[in-house]
């Protein structure tokens, strides 16, 4: 099971600012380890974000995401209260579903 | 290739909610399925940029200048690469993010909707040197912007 993600949601000004830390090794299947052995593809390939109960965003990610991926969004017509969910989904059926409130 | 097919009809009948839940009575699309596309694979396994393109169904870019792309000059390290695309294309719904020279060119496609702002920012791996390119769709239309980003390979910051 994965870690938490952190997500922080804040009003500047009519726009929500939405910044999401996940903790994700998101191994690209190119990298060997020190016995010479390939390790693994382990990346996530699908987040989604939604905001007072409707999707905002819908993406989908390959290898060429950072470690532990850190993405920022922006969107307007939220206020302050409403709830934030991320969901992430990784190539190993993996996933993690966090929530967060617009400050 | 047959599930960005129906994907595309979905699109396309979005306006119509009776097309929409007859497919979805026909059994050819789980609920879910309308929210959240299955995973890309033509696109993202894709070698180099054209094939990750006509993947994301994107036969033909045009130049934006309204399409700004955000990357270093240069990048000590490739592993985290700061990258901020910002869309003020009127009525962009996704944006893609591509690295021509990484093994797999697409590193991310996002969708927005619901007032959400076309601009994502995001760090990927670069493998060396390489063109990073972001490409939006407004309408039936794509649109692309690129920058080099240099890649200098153990720290000395070139």
């Amino acid at each position: 099971m994965a870690d938490p993600m952190k997500i922080r949601a804040q009003m500047k000004g009519d726009v929500a600012e939405i910044r999401i830390l996940m903790s994700h090794a998101m191994e690209t299947g190119q990298r060997k380890d020190a016995a010479g052995n390939t390790v693994p593809a382990h990346f996530i390939q699908s987040i989604t974000i939604d905001v007072g109960g409707k999707r905002v965003v819908d993406g989908q990610t390959g290898t060429a995401i950072s470690r532990n991926p850190v993405f920022g969004f922006k969107m307007k017509g939220a206020k302050a209260g409403d709830k934030v969910v991320v969901n992430w989904v990784d190539n190993k059926g993996d996933k993690r579903s966090d929530e967060a409130t617009v400050a | 290739m047959e599930m960005n097919q129906t994907r595309r009809i979905v699109l396309r009948g979005a306006g119509s909610f009776g097309a929409l839940s007859a497919l979805i009575m026909a059994g050819v699309l789980k609920p879910t399925a309308a929210f959240a596309a299955d995973w890309n694979k033509a696109a993202f396994e894709a070698k180099d940029t054209p094939a990750a393109l006509k993947g994301l169904g994107a036969g033909s870019t045009a130049d934006s200048k309204d399409l700004v792309l955000k990357v270093p000059d240069i990048a000590e390290n490739g592993a985290v690469v700061p990258v901020d695309v910002i869309s003020n294309i009127p009525n962009t719904t996704s944006i893609a993010i591509l690295v021509d020279k990484n093994p797999t060119a697409l590193s991310a496609q996002f969708s927005f909707a619901n007032g959400a702002v076309p601009e994502v920012s995001a760090r990927i791996k670069m493998g060396q040197t390489s063109l990073v390119k972001a490409v939006a769709k407004a309408g039936d239309k794509f649109y692309i912007a690129q920058k080099e980003c240099k890649v200098t390979v153990g720290g000395c910051g070139g």
